[in-house]
Formats: structure tokens, sequence, C-alpha cells
């Protein structure tokens, strides 16, 4: 597939030597806006915490001491593995790959619906599913909890239509969260399957269909390996913010269990203020998302040099 | 889309040339959420001229962390509790205001003047102050609740709706206060119970929440609610049937502070909104609103007659005497804080 790209892109004799003066701003901004963040976190993950917040220019590996070893209330117990922190990690991510599958579930066939309606009418269909999104992420979540608190709406509906007896306690579970984070980030899965979608020529499934291969051979067999890279782009653009979700936790969580980024956003703004430690937390989360999308891009990589 | 597009682009022209016409005076205030009414903030820009821009956090310990993470220089008051100032002042955070400097001094009540966390109150003048219990609703739950085992170890119908304040001080003082242990100690044997407490009363906990402290109530999500006085007595003028418990283990005494931050960008307006904040018909103001109590003399004929009965302001004669949060050192607050992490874990 990246072969494919590749070609495509340097067809064009006129734009295909990019000059290095030109880069300039490109570099500017990954170096200022994404290098130098990161390298001060992780610079500021191994120097001391100061007490009530900051830090102290002194070498440490205390907040990575932190991150693996139990050392009791008071420091002073021998070290036992914190399980605490895996939990809260391993917790946050079952969360973010189980809102990335329900976005996927809702998303491909709400993106193939767009894509396969006339042209006139795609536009108004896209136009609805971002305009939920013009309001504030706070202002939404916010009015999610209102929907599925205890005598909200949703409680009153079904107890009206005789559903359920009493209301069912949807406010401050994982399920709330759940939702939460299903539906601020239903439209970054939306959009890129619908961009690889809309440029799939529907010629090739009348073909398939012409020799024979049934709706769903057609779906996994020639529609799924074209819009593929819409799905994994769709799929990492809603599984990296999902993990680094505080407001919906907050919100609809009620602030009980930390998941990673209520854990990191207390370090920096809540009672805790220990810099170094969300600095740390921020700096293993980040590794842990760079393996993943290495590991991706090498088995891409060998898979397309093995088609070609 | 381009008209859109001119309009919003000339808007913001406009905007930015308005703004160099005027270069006006301006204040930059950092205050608590739902603390004080448009309407005198309006007051006062309209009597002095200066425009007022206001950012809120949610308890003191979230606003520390914010003006050491860089904001301060650029507010000239913030809103602070009792122990916050006296930690502010350690940390080297408030500007002294020069004797002479407020020409309202000289209203505020005599109790409030010479204040353990500010001593001759060089720093900070009162802004309101109150109490921090809970509130319970009284649908739900009709039995004795003046004790703080309805927070820290409820009773079957209360478990699992209870919302605490996401505010690490009065959480640690009433569970203190609840064990009979003295704040700060740091005695392992009553850090460990405290620590086991906590632990215990978790699961009881349906969620940790400041800001919605009052709507949990009015809407039924929550049976019980850590709650201030007069934040619990809005709650209650919002329909909630809930009552406002003075636990015979004791309670939390507060006092919110106006301070002068260092390096304010605007100290002269700060100076001024201290002097307009000190006139009793304008504090008055603030308590109406509020429902708290203010330090300042002679605020009484401007208050609202309902607050002298209040439930939430008038403890009953046998409730016990409410305790202001001690600032703990370090080695104690350290523990602390890994008790609140493990808490909220």
């Amino acid at each position: 597939m990246a072969g494919e790209l590749a070609s495509t892109r340097a067809v064009s004799r006129t734009f295909a030597p990019v000059r290095t003066p030109l880069l300039i701003p490109t570099w500017v901004i990954i170096g200022f806006f994404l290098v130098a963040p990161v390298l001060m976190m992780l610079a500021y993950s191994f120097l001391t915490k100061e007490f009530r917040g900051g830090v102290i220019w002194e070498f440490s590996l205390a907040a990575y001491d932190q991150f693996i070893f139990d050392r009791g209330l008071f420091g002073d117990e021998p070290p036992q593995i914190e399980w605490t922190y895996i939990v809260i990690f391993v917790r946050s991510i079952i969360q973010a790959a189980v809102a990335t599958l329900l976005c996927l579930i809702i998303g491909f066939p709400t993106a193939y619906f767009i894509a396969t309606r006339s042209p006139a009418t795609r536009s108004m269909w896209l136009f609805l599913v971002t305009v939920p999104y013009w309001v504030n992420l706070l202002i939404r979540t916010v009015s999610m909890k209102f929907l599925i608190r205890d005598n909200g709406p949703l409680n009153e509906a079904l107890m009206g239509l005789g559903v359920i007896g009493e209301p069912i306690a949807l406010i401050n579970t994982d399920f709330a969260v759940q939702l939460g984070l299903f539906y601020s980030y239903l439209p970054f899965m939306v959009l890129p399957i619908y961009a690889s979608v809309e440029r799939y020529d529907f010629a090739l499934s009348e073909a398939a269909a012409d020799l024979y291969a049934n709706r769903w051979t057609i779906l996994y067999k020639v529609i799924l390996p074209i819009v593929w890279p819409g799905i994994v782009a769709g799929c990492i653009l809603v599984f990296v913010p999902s993990l680094g979700a505080f407001l919906a936790p907050d919100l609809l969580g009620g602030a009980k269990n930390f998941l990673i980024g209520s854990l990191i956003e207390e370090q920096f703004k809540g009672n805790a203020g220990n810099w170094p430690f969300g600095a740390a937390a921020s700096m293993i989360l980040l590794s842990l998302v760079l393996i993943a999308l290495f590991i991706y891009a090498r088995r891409q990589a060998r898979r397309s040099a093995q088609a070609a | 889309m381009r008209t859109l597009l001119k309009a919003g682009i000339a808007a913001l022209a406009l905007t930015f040339v308005a703004g160099a016409a005027q270069a006006q005076e301006k204040l930059s205030i950092y205050h608590w959420f739902e603390y004080i009414p448009q309407e005198l903030l309006d007051k006062f820009a309209a009597e002095t001229g200066i425009e007022v821009t206001m950012d809120t956090f949610d308890s003191n310990e979230a606003m520390l962390a914010s003006l050491k993470a860089g904001k301060l220089g650029s507010y000239d008051v913030a809103v602070p509790g009792d122990y916050m100032v006296e930690i502010m002042i350690g940390e080297g955070m408030l500007d002294t205001i020069a004797e002479g400097e407020l020409a309202n001094r000289g209203n505020i009540e005599p109790q409030w003047v010479d204040v353990p966390f500010d001593p001759g109150r060089m720093h900070s003048i009162p802004y309101q102050w109150g109490s921090t219990s809970f509130s319970v609703n009284r649908d739900v739950y009709q039995g004795d609740i003046n004790d703080t085992s309805i927070v820290y170890d409820p009773p079957d119908e209360l478990k699992g709706k209870i919302n605490v304040l996401d505010s690490q001080g009065e959480v640690m003082l009433l569970a203190a206060l609840h064990l009979g242990i003295p704040q700060c100690s740091n005695d392992r044997e009553q850090l460990k119970q405290l620590d086991a407490l906590l632990q215990a009363a978790k699961p009881h906990w349906a969620s940790f929440n400041s800001d919605g402290a009052k709507d949990v109530l009015v809407s039924g999500d929550a049976a019980v609610g850590m709650i201030w006085n007069g934040f619990g007595a809005k709650a209650r003028a919002e329909g909630a049937n809930i009552e406002y418990a003075y636990p015979r283990q004791g309670y939390v005494v507060w006092m919110d502070n106006v301070v002068l931050l260092k390096d304010a960008p605007n100290r002269a307006s700060a100076i001024k909104f201290m002097d307009f904040l000190l006139e009793p018909e304008n504090i008055a103001a603030v308590t109406n609103f509020a429902r708290y109590a203010a330090g300042v003399e002679g605020v009484t004929p401007h208050l609202d007659p309902e607050l002298a009965s209040q439930p939430e302001s008038v403890p009953p004669a046998d409730a016990p005497a409410g305790t202001f949060v001690a600032v703990c050192d370090q080695a104690t607050q350290e523990v602390y804080d890994t008790m609140w992490t493990r808490l909220k874990k």
C-alpha cells in the first residue's frame, strides 16, 4: 500500500523535489511543538519533586521508582511491585480499545452509508456528523451526564415505556466513561473511513459480484483491503486521544478511578503536585504508543515488501 | 463561506482597534467558581472604569498548582482559603499591602484583623467565611445525621450515594475528626488508621466532585454531599430536600480571603478591588449570593434577612465549634499526599 502511495506522489515533476528552505516551517513546527515539549517532559521526569508542585534541578529516578515499586505509606517498607499504575494503564488501554472498537462498529457503516449517497447529499451527511463537534467537548460531556443520570431523560423514558422498574445506575460507572469516550471521538473514525470509501471504485464490487462473490466476500476480500488505510487512521485517531482523555472519566466516571489522563492531570493540576511523576507517566505512555506504532509500521513495511 | 470569513476578520480587526483605543486599566482575578455575582463585577467596572477578567478554580490545591506552574504574574488577586494563605505566604507568592494603602481596612471585623494564617493581615482581606460538613437528602435517610459516620462509615441506605469534595484538606480534616485524632499527626499508627478509614470508605463514595457538589444534591445523583454551608443552602433553595449536618465529632470552618499576588500586573487595580470589597454594601452582595458570612462590619443592613435564620449558618446550640484546616509539616503532608493518591487510584 505504501509503495503505491509513494509512486502516485512521485509522479508530478513540478512539485517532486522539495527544496530544503521550503521544509523550514515543517521543521520549526515539529521542533517547537513536538520535540521540544517532549524533551522537556523527559527531562522533568528525571528531576527531583519539589514539595507542593514544581521541580528541583537534581537528577532523580524517584518518579520511575514510584511507578514501579510500592514502598508503603511512609516510603520505607521493602519495595514490592506497584500494581496501581499498571492497573490504571491496563484499564485505560482496555477502555480506549473498546471505545475504538465501538467507534469502528458504528463508524464504518456510517461512513460507508455516507460515501454511497449522491454527491449532493454526502456533504449534508458529513455536515450532520460534524455539527455536534462545533460544541465544546466539555459541554458535550456535561450534556451526556444530564442524559444518563438516575432521573435523567434516558432513565425516565425507559421507565415510562415500562422497560425497567427503577432507574439503572449509569452515571459514575465505567460504562458511562465508555459511552463518553465513544461519543467524543466518533467523527475521528467516520471521517478518515469516509475519505477512503469515497475513493473506492464500486465497479470493483460489481466485478467481484460478477465472479460470484457474495456480499461478505466482497466486503472482506475487496472493500476492506482497499479502505484499510482509512480504518487504521480512524482507529489511531480514536485510540490515542481516548487513552489520554480525562474529561469523560472526571465528569461521567465521578473522578473516582484514575485513567491515565486523569492520573497525569492530577500530578500537575490537582492535590498531588508531583510534576516528575506526571512527566514520567506521560513518558511511559508515550513510549508504549510509539512502540506499538513502530511495530505496526515495521509489519506494514515487511508486508508491502513481500507483496512487491 | 468566504463572506463569513471576511465578516469574521472584520470583527476581529474591530476588536483590536477598540482595544487599542481604550487602553484602559485592567484587573485579573483568579477566583473560585460560582462565588461572586456578575452584577458586582459589573458595578466595580462601572465605578472604576477598570476592565475585569476572571478565571476560576475548584480547589485551593488546584489554584496553588496552577500559580506554581507559571500563572503567577498573570493574575492580580486570588481567593485562597485560610490554610492556603499561610502556604502561599510561605512560598513567597504574595505581595505585601502597605500600611494605609487600603482606605477601608478599618471595616474588617476585629476578630478577623489579626488572624493566625496572615498575622497582621499583611497580604489579605477577608472575603467570606463559613463551614464545611455535609448535607443529607431527607427523603432517602431519616435518621440522625449529625455524625461524621454518615460519610466515613455510612449506613446501608446511603452507601454508594455519597459525593465528597475533591479537596484534600477538608476530606482529611473531617476524617481526622471522625477518628478523633489530631490534624497533621505524625504518629504512624494514627496515619495508618486514617489511611485505612479512607480506603474502607471509598467503595461507598459515588464521586469526587467540588464544582458539581450542589448539582448532584439537587439532581438527586447523590443522597449525601460533602459541601460548604452556603453552597448547601443554595442546593436547598434550588429544591433539594436536604439538611446540613453539624457532626458531633466536629466540622471544618474556613475563611476565604482576597490576597494580593506577587508580580501582579495591575497592582493599583487590585488595591481598588480590595477596597471595593471592604465596602459593606458590596461584600454583602457576595454574601447574599454565596450564602456564607462576610468578615466586614456594617453589612447587616444590606443582608438578605433570611440569612439570619438559614440553618446552614446557624449551628444548633449543642453543636461543637468548627476546626480550621492546619498546615502540616512537609513529612506529614507527603504522607497525606500519598494517601490521597492511593485513595483516588
